[in-house]
């Protein structure tokens, strides 16, 4: 039988503050492995905001921002195996620029080019579904189909605060529970969902604690902490991969940004909290914590951005000198052999 | 010939796929040691193993939806929705999720995925269990829905379910379970998109579906005292719909009635009647009728249930309605 644990409700944190909180490690992250998260955040980052840019420059359709979410997508997808799949959310649109996906690829995404249909295969990534929490069973049936397979590859699935309301989530989790599934499910619990605030989305104190109701540990991680997440996920697949079923993390942090391009959240936000969020961003935040250990120079942050920067303008200009689709397209993807008396409608 | 009942042909076709083949399982509910809610199951727990009939909680969303995850991951999962009526539950996975995957991929995935479920009226199972609720899924590109009226069809027909590359849904009629029929010895695939014609005639065409195709062979049998000679076609699989076979027959006999179990209004027989009179309009010397259950839940009670769903006189009442024989 499955252990019911309680959930941890302490946050897990690893970066200090640079005043009273001690910096703490993680084990087994050298160096380059450092700079790799942090290379990874500011990618991620540049994508973010010049995506924002190129919405306003009417060069990208409806964008959801991910701003300050950075850290939990980094931590948790670097912490992966290149075998494990990833299952994401509209808000984790970019995750593949940190397995080799070009700007390119998932600008064109969000342009409606079918450019940006990646190979789910080739990346380890699911198409984007964009319903709230359902493809948290696909994520589930895939780990189980890969442990009946023989395989040791797991899934990561993303979700934000509001999803733990869906029922797929809930089926999803307790399906999860009771198959052991090799699965890691990632609640970004921003606290909003598009207006709704989590006080209005649950009574549960911790989202967390819902994990001891489907019989898998809950632990709370501090999501603007790249180091913690990385820990609390590498803690989690290693629970995985050795059979013990899934884990549920909750990665706590504070949507500063918009839902997407299109919202406005003036009419529901606290400005001044947003005002204070924004001061303790996860980037600054670990970038800080890089340089107090002495790994991270002016110029190695500055080659970083650049980088990032280079990649953006590429992939945002390949993107714009794609032809148009040809709409037979539609045909062509629906069926693996497209019927030919469906074409009249 | 063997003969199996449509239950032991089901269970045939997904046994010998899972001995063929270590990628096919199945999954749904009380599945396991019960053998399923009708029986279709029975056994398979002896002979393939927990992992591979796997018992789930009830969560009909869950099923379709690991089922999806389970066959991108190249799986070919065969999920059980205990009774279609609850496949509601399961709705968005399956128009969603599984009928868009491989669109929204740019056609780089593939979900083999098979959804067997079973439903119909005509032993009472009140108004949340007896559905015929096929004509939903028609509307939704990117499955297929096959409907299968005989052993022999619905062994062939599972067989090629499970191993199409696309997701589809399998129909079975819960009064169909005990029929028995003669399938070949060898188990083969039937095309998905090819109708059978049960009996051939040169009057009437009946296009029927599930239990309805039985109701329109014993109507097309009186009809035959009377003089009139009835082609009776099941199309099997409802999408892809095999439209030359009803097209080619209702040019032949110039009239054409359809019948399901599901009621009338915005059915499957619709459709039907638009194909018809769109390609063989010159050729037809009667209006299209259609047969189903009249547009009222299907009651519990046996004897306003029996009023709601369609019999074979009312199939036969249709063909003479054609004839002008009313």
């Amino acid at each position: 039988m499955a252990q019911v644990l309680p959930a941890e409700h302490d946050v897990r944190r690893i970066i200090g503050d640079g005043d009273g909180v001690a910096d703490g490690e993680v084990e087994g992250l050298d160096d380059a492995a450092l700079l790799d998260l942090y290379r990874a955040m500011v990618l991620l980052r540049t994508y973010d905001e010049r995506s924002v840019v190129y919405h306003s420059q009417g060069r990208v359709g409806t964008y959801a921002i991910f701003w300050g979410h950075e850290a939990i997508q980094a931590g948790s997808a670097l912490a992966l195996a290149d075998e494990d799949w990833i299952f994401p959310s509209y808000r984790e649109s970019a995750i593949g620029l940190l397995r080799g996906m070009t700007p390119e690829t998932v600008l064109s995404w969000w342009r409606g080019h079918p450019a940006g249909w990646w190979n789910p295969r080739e990346f380890r990534i699911a198409s984007i579904t964009v319903p709230i929490a359902t493809h948290v069973p696909h994520a589930v049936g895939y780990a189980w189909g890969a442990r009946l397979k023989g395989e040791s590859a797991c899934a990561l699935v993303y979700f934000g605060d509001g999803a733990t309301s869906e029922g797929a989530f809930h089926e999803g989790a307790n399906f999860a529970a009771v198959m052991r599934a090799p699965v890691v499910l990632l609640c970004n619990n921003n606290q909003w969902a598009i207006s709704t605030p989590l006080s209005a989305q649950t009574r549960a104190e911790f989202l967390a604690d819902k994990a001891a109701g489907y019989g898998m540990p809950g632990v709370r991680v501090d999501g603007g902490d790249v180091l913690a997440v990385y820990q609390a996920t590498s803690e989690a697949l290693a629970r995985a991969r050795a059979g013990h079923g899934p884990t549920f993390v909750e990665a706590l942090t504070y949507r500063c940004a918009p839902h997407v391009t299109a919202d406005d959240p003036t009419a529901y936000w606290d400005a001044q909290r947003v005002e204070r969020e924004r001061e303790n961003e996860c980037l600054g935040r670990y970038d800080r914590y890089l340089r107090r250990l002495g790994v991270l120079s002016d110029e190695l942050a500055e080659d970083a951005r650049d980088d990032a920067l280079e990649r953006m303008k590429s992939g945002i200009a390949a993107a714009e000198a794609l032809p148009p689709p040809d709409p037979e397209v539609v045909f062509a993807s629906a069926y693996v052999d497209p019927p030919p008396t469906l074409r009249e409608g | 010939m063997p003969a199996l009942t449509y239950r032991e042909a089901i269970r045939d076709a997904m046994s010998e796929a899972m001995r063929r083949d270590d990628d096919v399982f199945v999954m749904g509910e009380d599945i396991a040691e019960m053998g399923g809610s009708m029986g279709v199951t029975q056994g398979m727990l002896d002979e393939f193993g927990p992992d591979r009939v796997r018992n789930t909680p009830i969560s009909e969303m869950a099923i379709v939806g690991a089922g999806i995850g389970a066959a991108v991951s190249g799986m070919r999962p065969i999920v059980e929705v205990m009774y279609q009526d609850f496949m509601t539950l399961a709705m968005e996975q399956l128009v969603q999720q599984a009928a868009k995957h491989r669109f929204m991929s740019g056609g780089q995935i593939k979900v083999p995925l098979t959804i067997r479920t079973q439903g119909g009226a005509g032993w009472s199972p009140g108004a949340q269990h007896a559905q015929q609720l096929e004509a939903w899924f028609l509307h939704v590109p990117g499955i297929k829905v096959v409907f299968a009226s005989t052993p022999a069809d619905a062994r062939g027909l599972l067989w090629s379910s499970i191993y199409d590359d696309n997701p589809v849904v399998f129909f079975e009629h819960r009064t169909l379970y005990n029929l028995k029929g003669d399938v070949p010895a060898e188990i083969d695939g039937i095309e998905l998109g090819r109708a059978r014609v049960h009996r051939e005639g040169e009057d009437v065409t009946i296009v029927a579906t599930g239990r309805l195709v039985h109701e329109a062979l014993k109507a097309a049998e009186e009809a035959e005292q009377d003089g009139i000679s009835v082609e009776v076609v099941d199309p099997r699989t409802l999408l892809p719909l095999d439209e030359e076979t009803i097209v080619a027959s209702v040019r032949k006999t110039s009239r054409c009635v359809v019948a399901h179990e599901a009621v009338v209004r915005m059915g499957f027989g619709a459709e039907v009647a638009a194909i018809v009179q769109h390609q063989a309009f010159d050729y037809l010397d009667a209006p299209v009728e259609r047969v189903g259950a009249k547009f009222a839940p299907i009651p519990f009670a046996p004897v306003m249930e029996e009023y709601v769903i369609p019999h074979a006189e009312d199939v036969l009442a249709a063909v003479r309605r054609t004839m002008g024989k009313d």
